[in-house]
């Protein structure tokens, strides 16, 4: 059972992400008319725009919140080649009355020669630090040494994946059984270029990122890539987006077997695959728990899909983008807990280059 | 329940009645399935009771009859009355025996020209035989006694006894289990499941569990007859009646739009060590799995996240992570709302959801300037670099302002001040004012030459303490000994030595080249006069 609500996000141009807040009360759009707003949920349940700013030169491609402990902190990475960091600052009574907020631009991040497709904050427990990717193919980690002071960052990494980068993950699993792992996705539509979703370990003793898994299997391009919230798991799971949704399940291969000091061997599993979209899947967003998976495609729905006790995935609700729901969802009735639970992750946007879809 | 059935009643508007009634419905059918599980799954109940429990729980959900019964006593004339016949036989397919009687011999007393036939009726009602709670006698014996007793019902029927009057007639065919008859009666038993159970009691009285699903299928045939098909709840049954358990599971998941009800079920029956003697091997984890799902969605209201934390709780393997995934997550709108979060994390030791959460309530609190707020909750969180961080500011705070904010907090900081260094210190020079304020001169300069000799003080601050020292070195009775004012001498000059501390560059130094001039110049004057008197006193007799 699923409520739909719209807003009307007044974006002059199509709108390329959304994305919730920690607590799933505050979500920020960003769009190709450069600007960025952030709208925060009222006790009544309705959003209000309480800032709408220009953030680049070019199109924003995505946009992405801190956790918490760091403050009210964005970044946004754009078509201009740049990323930026925002902080919220907390402004005068007469902005408050008004309902405003007003965000400062903390730092540009003007390494990357192309495109910047996406930016990521790393998980809490890594500090404050954040990963960008372009279309040059470089991944770039960034840190910010000093969590009160955001405008100094420095690179710390730069990966070169070889390929496009469209998209990238960190593995939010905090077990100290599992070193920092960002997964990589490609959109290279260039026929050299094979496997599309990349894997990239940090090693420990070389104080590097090195490539540990080449997803062998995704040849399509991918648009999304998102790795699953760890229940405790020793295994990973991955979620990509390309020209359908797939699921995978990396399990580490005990470190003896492989060569020590090394990356992580992982075997690689498929444990499903839903071409239920028909068509191009754009964004993969896993809830709290990494117990369901939404999905969004060019035939204008969102899917979630959720594995059951016996670990068999199935679709368990469509929602078209327009809200109303899809007639003959299959077990809708074993439909999730509300939407709310899932909001803080559910990125539900449709992207625009291709579908040529206004969020309303 | 009934609360749900008066407000559907008394809603004001269609729609909000609509929705009460279907809710009210819902209630109903989960009651009707539960109900039905207790008897199949827990009681267990064998041929003979079985069909007792079944006739009660037929009883209980189907309750028209009460009111109709209501309206018919309650009349001037009973047995005149419309609706009398259809609740004789309501009685009768309820197999309410003695009920049944009293009406009919009401009916007796009002036209005697049916006074007899209704007297034997009355009678067969009487003798029919059940099977009594407390009853020795066998199955094989309820058995035998029934076959004569239906034979008996029989002979009546072939006889004509009751020719005369269609009613009675009716009455002894059901009483016969004759199916014709009870399907006419299709809209007095209103579904097909009470269709089962007086078909079971007029025709199989002794049915084994076994055999339910046998007649419940026919039973669902029959009273559909080929005009509907069945609906999520005869489904339900039909699994229930077939001692599917993972059917019903199944079916329930389905057909109901939340988690609770099959979470509960599946507790229940998992607990009965029911789900495992099924054949389910994965009938713990299935409980837990529902479980979960339930207090998942819990979480996303308001205030029943509240409950979901003790569902959690019973999750052994997976719940514990959920929880701690799940309570990061609560939007702390208020903070109440926000120390009841962290009471539930300290409960059960969950130190890293504790740090984080107060660890971001305090950084709000610093970002608006709430700086006691702030500083609480870095006590609260553990976090010793933070609560270095907020203790800097209010003396950042104190040198602009000349004043401290929150004192309250920081008086009363306690064992905590020992968190971090910086806020020790901010603790211990709160309480040099406060010795100040109260007078008491000689222990608050020892203080005051404490924090700096034992390095507790940041350097950046050492000049800020020298110039409070001042009003001490000014008194008119000697505060300071000679040995501290060496001390202090000491202290200014390393501070003006003219060589930057590590670390900690001075641009005010620099800036300030007059005021600072100014300022050494007088502690330096006050320092001599001071070692001059603490010396005259020192060498002096006591007394004087």
């Amino acid at each position: 059972m699923f409520v739909a609500r719209s807003i009307a996000a007044d974006h002059k141009d199509l709108i390329h992400d959304v994305s919730f807040d920690f607590h799933g009360r505050r979500m920020a759009t960003c769009s190709s008319d450069q600007s960025v707003k952030v709208w925060d949920k009222s006790e009544s349940g309705d959003w209000h725009c309480t800032a709408s700013w220009k953030t680049h030169s070019g199109s924003v491609w995505r946009v992405t919140w801190a956790h918490p402990e760091f403050g009210q902190v964005l970044a946004s990475c754009s078509f201009d080649r740049t990323a930026a960091v925002w902080e919220e600052i907390v402004g005068e009574s007469n902005d408050k009355l008004r309902g405003q907020s007003h965000w400062v631009k903390r730092t540009t991040l003007v390494d990357s020669r192309t495109s910047v497709t996406d930016v990521k904050f790393a998980p809490k427990h890594m500090g404050l630090m954040l990963a960008t990717c372009s279309a040059d193919g470089i991944v770039r980690v960034y840190e910010a040494p000093d969590v009160m002071n955001l405008s100094q960052w420095s690179l710390q990494h730069e990966i070169s994946c070889k390929l496009s980068c469209s998209c990238i993950s960190w593995n939010p699993s905090s077990s100290r059984a599992h070193p920092p792992m960002i997964a990589v996705g490609s959109d290279d539509s260039s026929p050299n270029a094979m496997a599309k979703a990349q894997i990239f370990e940090y090693n420990e003793n070389t104080r590097k990122y090195a490539k540990a898994e080449t997803l062998m299997t995704v040849t399509d391009p991918v648009h999304d890539i998102a790795f699953a919230p760890n229940l405790g798991r020793s295994f990973h799971i991955l979620a990509i987006a390309t020209k359908d949704v797939r699921i995978f399940t990396l399990k580490p291969v005990r470190k003896e077997l492989t060569s020590s000091g090394g990356p992580t061997k992982f075997e690689i599993h498929i444990v499903a695959q839903f071409d239920n979209h028909n068509s191009q899947v754009w964004r993969v967003s896993w809830n709290i728990t990494g117990t369901v998976l939404a999905s969004s495609g060019d035939d204008g729905c969102v899917r979630l899909w959720k594995a059951n006790y016996m670990d068999n995935w199935k679709c368990t609700g469509i929602l078209k983008g327009n809200g109303s729901p899809v007639s003959g969802s299959s077990q809708q009735g074993s439909s999730n807990p509300p939407l709310g639970s899932n909001v803080p992750n559910l990125q539900n946007s449709l992207n625009g280059s291709s579908a040529g879809r206004k969020h309303s | 329940m009934e609360e749900m059935h008066q407000v559907a009643i008394a809603a004001k508007d269609p729609a909000s009645g609509r929705q009460f009634s279907s809710q009210v419905s819902i209630l109903s059918a989960m009651e009707l399935i539960w109900n039905l599980c207790e008897i199949l799954f827990i009681e267990v109940a064998p041929a003979g009771p079985l069909l007792l429990h079944l006739l009660d729980w037929v009883r209980l959900h189907v309750c028209e009859v009460d009111s109709l019964s209501a309206d018919v006593l309650g009349s001037e004339n009973p047995s005149k009355h419309e609706s009398f016949w259809n609740l004789v036989t309501v009685l009768v397919l309820q197999g309410r025996l003695d009920e049944a009687r009293q009406m009919l011999s009401r009916e007796a007393d009002a036209s005697p020209t049916s006074a007899g036939m209704c007297r034997i009726l009355g009678d067969l009602m009487r003798t029919m035989p059940v099977l009594s709670p407390g009853n020795t006698q066998t199955l094989t014996e309820l058995e035998l006694k029934w076959q004569h007793w239906h034979e008996e019902c029989e002979r009546h029927l072939q006889d004509g006894t009751f020719a005369s009057s269609p009613h009675l007639e009716s009455l002894c065919k059901i009483m016969l289990g004759d199916e014709a008859a009870l399907l006419e009666q299709k809209k007095l038993l209103s579904n097909w499941y009470h269709f089962l159970v007086t078909r079971l009691l007029y025709s199989h009285p002794t049915v084994k569990p076994m055999d339910l699903y046998f007649y419940a299928q026919s039973s669902l045939d029959l009273f559909l007859g080929g005009e509907s098909s069945p609906e999520p709840l005869d489904n339900i049954l039909m699994a229930a009646f077939e001692f599917d358990i993972h059917q019903v599971i199944k079916e329930c998941s389905i057909a109901l739009s939340n988690w609770w009800f099959v979470a509960h079920l599946t507790d229940l029956l998992d607990h009965c060590k029911l789900l495992q003697s099924h054949n389910l091997y994965f009938g713990s984890n299935m409980r837990e799995f529902l479980l979960l799902e339930y207090a998942s969605g819990l979480f996303a209201h308001h205030s029943l996240w509240q409950l979901g934390v003790d569902y959690f709780d019973y999750c052994p393997e997976l719940g514990r992570v959920s929880l701690e995934l799940h309570i990061e997550r609560i939007p702390l709108s208020t903070e109440q709302k926000a120390l009841k979060v962290l009471r539930v994390c300290e409960q059960r030791q969950m130190t890293e959801q504790v740090r984080s959460i107060c660890k971001i309530l305090a950084m709000k609190a610093v970002r608006n300037n709430r700086l006691g707020s702030a500083l609480s909750w870095s006590i609260r969180a553990k976090d010793a670099a933070f609560a270095t961080l907020v203790s800097d500011r209010f003396l950042r705070d104190y040198c602009e302002r000349g004043c401290f904010s929150d004192l309250d907090l920081i008086d009363n900081l306690g064992p905590a001040m020992m968190l971090s260094d910086r806020l020790t210190f901010l603790g211990k020079y709160r309480e040099f004012h406060r010795l100040y304020g109260e007078k008491r001169f000689v222990d608050a300069a020892s203080l005051l030459l404490s924090l700096m000799t034992s390095q507790i003080a940041p350097r950046s601050f050492w000049m800020t303490l020298l110039t409070d020292a001042l009003p001490l070195l000014e008194q008119k009775q000697v505060i300071f000994s000679a040995e501290q004012t060496y001390e202090l001498m000491r202290c200014l000059e390393d501070l003006t030595s003219g060589k930057p501390v590590c670390g900690e560059p001075d641009p005010q130094r620099l800036q300030d080249d007059d005021v600072e001039t100014t300022k050494v110049e007088m502690l330096r004057l006050a320092l001599a006069r001071n070692l001059a008197r603490s010396i005259i006193k020192e060498g002096s007799l006591e007394g004087s």
